[in-house]
C-alpha cells in the first residue's frame, strides 16, 4: 500500500519521463500552430510576416475542401465495414480445425505486409488495369465490356483496395479473441439446443465485443491519414472524386512548400480527426470499461 | 581489456579523421538507369581526384525533389552536388541558391551544350547547372499499321492529321488503339503533355499580368480535341494512364501512336521488352495548323551546386567530369555508344557510332532543336518552361488543374466545366501568391 510519502516520490520520480513526452507532444503542436498563421513558404524567403486566419481561410474555401472530408469518412466507415464484417467471416472459417491450417493462417495475413504503395500498384496494374487486368480479362470471357475502376469508381477502388490491406489485421485480431473463448461455453450452449445463428449471436459475438472495438479504433486512426494508396493510383482524381484530407493538404500545401498552408491544414485535419475521436469513444469505446 | 579497447578506439578514431582530411563531396542524385550507371563509373574520377572522396544518396525522384527543396531553402548545407530538374534551376537560381558554374575547365567546352537545354539552365547569360540527359517529346508511332491503314506520317504532322490517323487506325477488337496520351492527373503527367499541346494551340498558361487563360479559346480547343480524340480512339481506362502505363502498353502492341518524352524512344525499340521493337517511327511533336509551335516541351536532369556548400571546388570539377565529352566516351568505351546519355551535346548527334547504334538520334535531335522553352507559346508569356511553368506555385496548381482535366477525360465532368473550375482555382493561388495584384 502507498502511503502519502511513496506517492509523492512515485511522482516525482515519473516527473521526468511525463514532462519529456509532454515536451516531445506540445513542442511541434505549438510549432505548427504558430507557422499555421504565418506567411512561410519555403520557396518565397523574400514574403514573410504574420498571415492571420489567411491559410486557415484558404484552406477550407478550397473547392475541394468539403468533398474530402466526405470521401475521408467514406473511406473510414467503408473500410471498418468491409474489414469488421470480413474479419469475423474469416476469423470463423480459419478458426475451424482444417487440413494445413498454418499454411492457410499465414497466406490469410500475408497482405498486411505489403507495403502499401506496391500493394496499390498491384491492384492498379494487374489486377483493375481496364486493358491488361484480371477483372478486366474476366469481363472479357463473360462477354461483358471491362470495367474502367479508377475512371468511373474512383473511391470505391480505394476502399477496395485499403480494405484488402486491413482485413488481415482485423482476422488476426478477431481470430486471437475467438480462440480465447471457452470450448465448454460452447458445448454447453450447444446441449442446451442452440444453433449456429442464436450461438453466434448470443455468445461469440458479446465475446468478440472488445476486441472488434480495438479493431475498429486502431484502424480509424490509420485509416484517416491514407495516402500513398491515392498517390499511386489516381492522384485524387479524376476531378476531387478521391481526394480525402490528407491529399488535399499534400497538394494544396506541401507540393507548393508552403508551410505556413501546411500546418494550417494540418491543424483543420487534427481538429476533425479529435471530433471523429470522440463520437467514436462515445459510441464503441464503453465497450472498453466493461 | 578495458585500456586496449580504449586504445584501440582512438586509434581508429584518429586513423578516420586522417581519412578524412581527403576532401569528402556529398551528391544528391536520382534513381534511375543513367545516375546509377555514373555511380558505377566514378573510379574514373576518383583515381584522377585521390583527394576527393565521394558520398552517394540516391532517392526516388519525388523524394529527391523534396529532400533538396527542404535543404536548400533552409540552407541546411548537407549536399555538395544536387541533382535537379530544368523546372527548379532557373526559380532557385533567381533566389540565388545555386552557384554559376564559370569553372568548368578549359576541354568542357560549353558552347556544345544543346541551345535550347543551355538557355532553360541559364539565368541571365550564366549557366547554373550542367545537364546530365535531356528528353523532348515526339510521336512514337507503330510503321506496320499506319501501312495497313494505307496512311504515311509527314514529316510535320498536324494535330488534324493526328487525329484522323489515330480513328482510322483504332480496331478495339483487335485490341488496338489509335492513340495512347497520359491521362493521370498531375503536373508532371497529364499537365506535361497538355501544357505543351496547349502550347502547339497557340494558347498559354498566363498572359503578361499572370491572369490565368483557362478562359481562351486556345485551352477550349485542346482540351475538347483531347477529351474527343481520346474517347474515339485511346485506351480504356486513360485517365490514370501516366508515362510508365502508357509505356506497356505500347510495348505490348496496344497502341498506334503515343506521344510523349523522346527518352521513350530506345525503349520501345528494346527488343528484350517491347514486342514491335522493329516496327516504329518517329515524327516531331503535332502542331495546329498555321501555329508554328511544336509544344517545346523540354526536360533535363542536371548537376547543381548549392550555394550554401562549403566544397565548392570539388563539387565543380565532379560536375565537370560527370557531364563532359570524357564521360559520354568512358560510358560508350564500357557500355556501348546506345547507353550514352542523350540529349546534352551536339557532338554526341554528329557522332557516327551513335547515330549507327541509336536510330532514334536524328527524331530525337530534331525535336530537342524544335523546343524553345524561352519562349514557350506563340503568345507573349511572363514566364519560361515549356511543359510546365517555371514559378514555385506550379507543382501545387498544375496538379490541382491536372485533376480536374482528368475528371473531364473520365467523362465525369464536361470540358466546359472543368476549365471554369480550372481557371477559378489558378485565379485563387495566383492571388494568394500575389502574381495578381
Amino acid at each position: 500500500m502507498a502511503t502519502r510519502q511513496t506517492g509523492t516520490l512515485a511522482r516525482f520520480m515519473m516527473a521526468p519521463s511525463v514532462i519529456l513526452l509532454l515536451i516531445w507532444m506540445v513542442v511541434p503542436l505549438a510549432m505548427t500552430l504558430w507557422f499555421s498563421f504565418q506567411d512561410y513558404n519555403l520557396l518565397n524567403p523574400a514574403q514573410t510576416g504574420f498571415a492571420g486566419l489567411f491559410n486557415y481561410r484558404f484552406f477550407y474555401s478550397d473547392p475541394a475542401f468539403f468533398q474530402s472530408i466526405w470521401n475521408t469518412l467514406v473511406i473510414v466507415v467503408g473500410v471498418l465495414l468491409i474489414t469488421v464484417v470480413g474479419g469475423i467471416g474469416l476469423a470463423l472459417l480459419i478458426d475451424q480445425p482444417i487440413f494445413g491450417q498454418g499454411i492457410v493462417r499465414i497466406l490469410v495475413i500475408s497482405p498486411f505486409f505489403v507495403m502499401p504503395p506496391v500493394a496499390a500498384l498491384v491492384w492498379k496494374n494487374m489486377i483493375m488495369h481496364p486493358q491488361y487486368g484480371v477483372l478486366a480479362d474476366m469481363a472479357r470471357a463473360l462477354g461483358l465490356n471491362p470495367i474502367d475502376w479508377f475512371g468511373q469508381h474512383p473511391l470505391l477502388s480505394i476502399v477496395i483496395i485499403v480494405a484488402w490491406q486491413w482485413l488481415p489485421f482485423a482476422t488476426l485480431i478477431l481470430l486471437t479473441s475467438l480462440q480465447s473463448l471457452d470450448g465448454e461455453q460452447k458445448e454447453a450452449a450447444e446441449m442446451d439446443g442452440a444453433g449456429f445463428v442464436s450461438r453466434f449471436i448470443y455468445l461469440t459475438l458479446p465475446h468478440m465485443a472488445r476486441a472488434i472495438t480495438v479493431v475498429i479504433l486502431i484502424q480509424t486512426i490509420f485509416l484517416l491519414s491514407i495516402y500513398a494508396e491515392i498517390l499511386v493510383t489516381t492522384n485524387g482524381g479524376p476531378g476531387y472524386a478521391s481526394t480525402n484530407l490528407p491529399f488535399l493538404i499534400y497538394r494544396t500545401a506541401l507540393l507548393g512548400y508552403d508551410v505556413g498552408g501546411a500546418s494550417a491544414g494540418g491543424i483543420i485535419a487534427v481538429v476533425l480527426a479529435n471530433i471523429v475521436a470522440l463520437f467514436l469513444m462515445r459510441a464503441v469505446g464503453k465497450n472498453l470499461d466493461k | 581489456m578495458k585500456l586496449r579497447t580504449l586504445i584501440l578506439g582512438l586509434c581508429s578514431a584518429s586513423a578516420f579523421a586522417f581519412a578524412a582530411h581527403a576532401e569528402a563531396i556529398t551528391i544528391a542524385t536520382v534513381n534511375n538507369g543513367d545516375m546509377i550507371r555514373m555511380q558505377k563509373l566514378t573510379d574514373d574520377f576518383t583515381s584522377k581526384n585521390p583527394d576527393i572522396q565521394l558520398n552517394w544518396v540516391t532517392l526516388e525522384e519525388n523524394v529527391l525533389r523534396e529532400r533538396v527543396t527542404t535543404d536548400i531553402a533552409t540552407k541546411g548545407g548537407q549536399y555538395d552536388v544536387v541533382t535537379i530538374g530544368n523546372y527548379e534551376v532557373p526559380i532557385w537560381a533567381k533566389q540565388s541558391w545555386l552557384l554559376a558554374l564559370d569553372n568548368l575547365g578549359s576541354d568542357y567546352d560549353v558552347d556544345d551544350l544543346l541551345p535550347a537545354i543551355r538557355g532553360g539552365l541559364s539565368v541571365d547569360g550564366k549557366l547554373y547547372a550542367a545537364p546530365f540527359y535531356g528528353e523532348s517529346a515526339m510521336v512514337m508511332y507503330r510503321t506496320d499499321l499506319f501501312e495497313k491503314a494505307g496512311l504515311k506520317m509527314p514529316d510535320k504532322p498536324t494535330w488534324e492529321f493526328i487525329g484522323d490517323a489515330a480513328r482510322k487506325i483504332t480496331d478495339r477488337s483487335a485490341g488496338i488503339n489509335g492513340i495512347c496520351l497520359r491521362g493521370k492527373a498531375g503536373w508532371g503527367e497529364n499537365m506535361a503533355f497538355l501544357t505543351a499541346m496547349d502550347n502547339s494551340f497557340g494558347g498559354r498558361w498566363f498572359d503578361e499580368k499572370w491572369q490565368p487563360q483557362f478562359d481562351q479559346p486556345e485551352w477550349k480547343d485542346t482540351l475538347d480535341f483531347y477529351v474527343k480524340l481520346m474517347k474515339d480512339a485511346g485506351p480504356e481506362g486513360a485517365s490514370s494512364n501516366g508515362f510508365n502505363e502508357n509505356l506497356t502498353l505500347f510495348q505490348q502492341g496496344k497502341c498506334g501512336m503515343w506521344i510523349d518524352a523522346t527518352v521513350a524512344a530506345s525503349f520501345v525499340s528494346d527488343p528484350k521488352n517491347s514486342t514491335v521493337a522493329d516496327k516504329v517511327g518517329f515524327a516531331i511533336f503535332p502542331n495546329k495548323e498555321g501555329v508554328d509551335n511544336h509544344g517545346n516541351w523540354l526536360w533535363s536532369w542536371n548537376l547543381a551546386i548549392p550555394a550554401s556548400t562549403k566544397k565548392a571546388e570539388a563539387a565543380e570539377k565532379f560536375v565537370s567530369w560527370a557531364t563532359s565529352k570524357g564521360y559520354t566516351e568512358l560510358v560508350a568505351s564500357k557500355e556501348g555508344w546506345a547507353s550514352a546519355p542523350p540529349g546534352t551535346r551536339t557532338s554526341l548527334y554528329n557522332n557516327e557510332d551513335y547515330k549507327k547504334a541509336a536510330p532514334f538520334a536524328g527524331p530525337t535531335l530534331a525535336a530537342m532543336d524544335a523546343a524553345d522553352i524561352t519562349k514557350p507559346s506563340v503568345k507573349p508569356v511572363p514566364y519560361t518552361g515549356g511543359q510546365f511553368v517555371a514559378i514555385p506555385e506550379f507543382q501545387g496548381l498544375g496538379t490541382t488543374v491536372g485533376q480536374l482535366f482528368s475528371a473531364a477525360l473520365a467523362g465525369q465532368s464536361s470540358v466546359d466545366d472543368a476549365l471554369a473550375a480550372a481557371q477559378a482555382a489558378s485565379v485563387r493561388e495566383m492571388t494568394r501568391a500575389r502574381y495578381i495584384k
